[in-house]
């Protein structure tokens, strides 16, 4: 598979080769006895931020599923650390588009965080000042009391986002999970998605169809074609961090690689 | 206030009988008049023989829903839970279900004799399937989403349980045991008419039979009486428990 970089400056080369920390093996899928996946094979390293997109049922969401251990292979193997994945575990967190049924409609925000608390089994003593701090990194310390329903829909992506930090997850798998956003809110939220994976460290595997969004977060972006899916390309995004919503996106980097990306969009779809 | 107006008709009512009962001079074994049936209850209540008999209906109706809602829960949630189980169950369940509650009356009696055991199993039984229906339908209707959400948080069985489906399952659950504490107090009432020595219900055959026709409609009134006063409670329940959650569901 070929990865086409956008041209970078060479101060800005890409990082150090990073050991993969999730490796997609031929992996395919059958559900049903329909074909959901043709054979995968991708390496997705420590720390790194990989987007994907693709036209829907190209088995962008799929391949979230398949990491979250929520699907299992019909063929291959999903290795997570070196070792195939069997279920889901702990340290990979799930930020899902529909924030509004992901989210406990009867327990507060500081509740909803709990959750994941309560899930990793940390001590009830421990937990309000642990919530307290989730709540403050998304904004919400204000809203502890409130219920999801009471929020709008940016803060309760927020609070999602929080519950899922709770996990001290090592993998953030993010299913368009700004797609539902008007596009202030959407541009908020990707700058804060941006700072919480700096200075957490995590890998982010995010799903997106907003080709913009996917170079400005992406270390790699990661196109998809459907019936059945499978990798069509893999777009190195050499644009230099922190990222900025003004300057990141008038970069001639940006715009070139953004060309190429609706190109081969526009292409696929032919 | 405005609900005195719904009062104007049931009070009409009572006092166009007790005037046409004066007018004719009614003398009867199967009518009373307003009044007599209010001195006949009254005199019931202050005696204690009427909550004496309210007590064993009421022993016996929530001993019954006590075990049927329990039992009814489990396997509802079971059943709700995995599509595997209520396969299986789907037939069985269906058979017995339409089985009138009081028609169990005569083998329940050869077991247990007259008592409140068998007037309890007959309650049990009656309040077993609405919940059982009731509760498979609620687990069934939870958002998926959350589902996924506790498997992605690595919750077994009995927590995600706990902290996910029955939180998410409690408002509906909470219409379904509403409903059933109806049907045990019909049941329990008429297992106790049907020959159960027992509580308010054997009271209304046994006034019925000593020709005491006030008494006979003082307690049919005062059955409707702790019937509504339970539905009443159980409403106030219902808006304390869910009125906040209920209203962060309507708002946009």
């Amino acid at each position: 598979m070929t990865a086409r970089a956008a041209t970078a400056p060479a101060s800005l080369a890409p990082p150090a080769a990073r050991e993969p920390l999730i490796r997609f093996r031929a992996v395919e899928l059958t559900l049903a006895g329909r074909r959901i996946l043709d054979p995968i094979s991708l390496d997705i390293g420590r720390g790194e931020f990989v987007c994907v997109v693709g036209p829907s049922g190209c088995g962008k969401t799929t391949l979230l599923r398949l990491i979250a251990g929520l699907y299992l292979p019909s063929g291959g193997q999903v290795l997570y650390d070196g070792k195939p994945v069997s279920g889901p575990r702990q340290d990979i967190a799930i930020v899902f588009q529909d924030y509004g049924k992901a989210l406990l409609p009867w327990r507060t925000a500081a509740g909803n965080v709990s959750l994941a608390l309560e899930a990793i089994g940390m001590p009830r003593a421990e937990r309000p000042a642990r919530i307290a701090a989730l709540l403050a990194t998304v904004g919400l310390s204000n809203h502890a009391d409130k219920f999801p329903g009471q929020l709008s829909g940016g803060m309760q992506q927020r609070l999602q986002i929080a519950r899922c930090l709770a996990q001290a997850p090592s993998v953030l798998l993010m299913d368009e999970p700004f797609g539902a956003l008007d596009a202030m809110t959407r541009q908020a939220l990707q700058d804060e998605v941006l700072a919480l994976a700096a200075s957490s460290g995590a890998t982010v595997f995010f799903v997106t169809h907003d080709l913009e969004e996917a170079i400005y977060l992406g270390d790699r972006v990661v196109a998809l074609r459907p019936n059945p899916g499978r990798v069509a390309d893999m777009f190195d995004v050499r644009l230099s961090r922190p990222r900025d919503q003004l300057t990141t996106r008038e970069h001639p980097d940006f715009l070139r690689l953004r060309r190429t990306l609706f190109d081969f969009i526009k292409e696929s779809e032919a | 206030m405005s609900g005195w107006r719904g009062l104007v008709v049931p009070a009409g009512i009572v006092i166009a009988a007790e005037v046409a009962a004066r007018a004719t001079g009614l003398q009867s074994d199967s009518l009373a008049r307003p009044s007599e049936i209010a001195t006949a209850g009254a005199a019931a209540l202050i005696d204690g023989t009427m909550l004496h008999a309210t007590g064993q209906t009421l022993i016996a109706a929530f001993a019954g829903l006590a075990i049927g809602t329990s039992l009814g829960l489990a396997f509802g949630i079971l059943l709700g839970l995995f599509r595997t189980a209520s396969r299986l169950a789907a037939v069985s369940v269906e058979a017995f279900r339409p089985i009138p509650s009081v028609a169990l009356i005569p083998i329940v009696l050869l077991i247990f004799g007259f008592g409140y055991r068998m007037e309890i199993a007959i309650v049990a039984f009656a309040t077993f399937w609405p919940i059982l229906i009731l509760t498979r339908a609620a687990i069934a209707g939870i958002e998926p989403r959350l589902l996924e959400v506790s498997r992605a948080l690595g919750f077994g069985l009995g927590r995600r349980v706990a902290k996910i489906v029955l939180p998410a399952a409690l408002p509906r659950l909470f219409v379904a045991f509403r409903l059933a504490v109806g049907i045990a107090l019909i049941v329990a009432v008429t297992v106790e008419i049907t020959g159960n020595t027992l509580g308010l219900g054997y009271a209304l055959m046994d006034a019925q039979q000593s020709l005491r026709p006030a008494l006979m409609f003082a307690l049919l009134l005062w059955v409707g009486l702790v019937g509504w006063g339970l539905n009443a409670a159980l409403l106030w329940a219902q808006a304390r428990l869910f009125g906040p959650a209920a209203a962060v569901e309507a708002a946009p």
